[in-house]
């Protein structure tokens, strides 16, 4: 029996960041005002694509230690919906920065980061489609995609809190004081986390619904 | 599920109820969907995205469902 409440459980979850999220108090921090709801909305695309794209290597490493041809498909199937987060994470990003930070791209040290992160992560779908050998793409892509995560990380979470950038955490913040650690507001943090479980939980989703469609092709092939 | 259908479209009827109370009341009564500037009709229109988008999610989900029991 396939399980659903989990699906429900999304549905709630962002049903709750959606009417949340607008409607609790929030502090006034610099020149952020109200777009500072944009934490419930544009932050869990990121944290959402990182989980997504750490399952994507824990699948890719179980593939390299024991070649079934099912992990190769999670591990695309779960890089392919975090490559669109990723997406819509970097353009809601923009969107926010246009109106607070002046320019859709300021060339911020984390913009750069995220930009080169899912080039890196396009790059694997190109190598993956390149070979036409079902076994030696399998290997390519997963060993293609562990360094993809490691060099993702470095890019997003580590470069841009060793210089200054416009987003929170980076060294001499100008003119966006960080609200990360801290100084997020308690009640905040009450619809952050929802919304990265709700917005997680959903992608899961998407990467299932993809991965059953594909066994579906396969087993059509079989036949 | 459908249970679920039914809960969320009477939910709705209430939200489009209460917003004609208030319509009825005139324009300088603030609540309900005029409240705080408006930003119930925020809430109204991105909790409606989320409803089709979900409900887009649900029926791509029962139409696999489908497609695999025809296919076992």
């Amino acid at each position: 029996m396939r399980q659903y409440w989990w699906k429900i459980l999304s549905f709630i979850l962002l049903l709750y960041t959606f009417i949340a999220g607008f409607l609790i108090k929030v502090p006034t921090i610099g020149n952020l005002y109200e777009t500072i709801r944009n934490l419930f909305f544009h932050v869990p695309m990121w944290f959402g694509q990182l989980i997504l794209v750490s399952v994507s290597l824990v699948y890719s490493i179980l593939y390299l230690r024991k070649p079934q041809h099912n992990y190769d498909l999670y591990a695309t199937e779960f890089a392919r919906t975090a490559t669109v987060m990723g997406c819509l994470g970097l353009l809601t990003g923009m969107i926010w920065a246009n109106y607070t930070w002046g320019a859709p791209w300021n060339n911020d040290p984390k913009q750069l980061g995220a930009a080169i992160a899912l080039l890196i992560y396009l790059a694997y779908f190109v190598l993956r489609n390149s070979m036409t050998d079902i076994d030696k793409k399998a290997r390519v892509a997963a060993v293609y995609n562990i360094f993809a995560y490691f060099i993702y990380v470095p890019m997003i979470m580590v470069l841009p809190r060793l210089v200054e950038s416009l987003h929170p955490g980076g060294k001499g913040v100008e003119g966006n004081p960080g609200f990360g650690g801290n100084d997020l507001d308690p009640t905040m943090r009450m619809v952050f986390w929802p919304a990265v479980a709700g917005w997680t939980l959903l992608g899961v989703w998407i990467s299932t619904l993809r991965l059953r469609v594909r066994f579906l092709e396969e087993q059509k092939h079989l036949h | 599920m459908k249970h679920l259908t039914l809960t969320l479209f009477s939910l709705l009827l209430m939200f489009w109820a209460s917003a004609q109370g208030t319509a009825a009341q005139g324009a300088e009564q603030a609540t309900g969907l005029r409240a705080d500037g408006k930003i119930y009709v925020v809430v109204a229109v991105a909790v409606t995205i989320l409803l089709g988008l979900f409900l887009y999610v649900y029926r791509l989900d029962r139409k696999i469902s489908k497609l695999e029991k025809a296919s076992r």
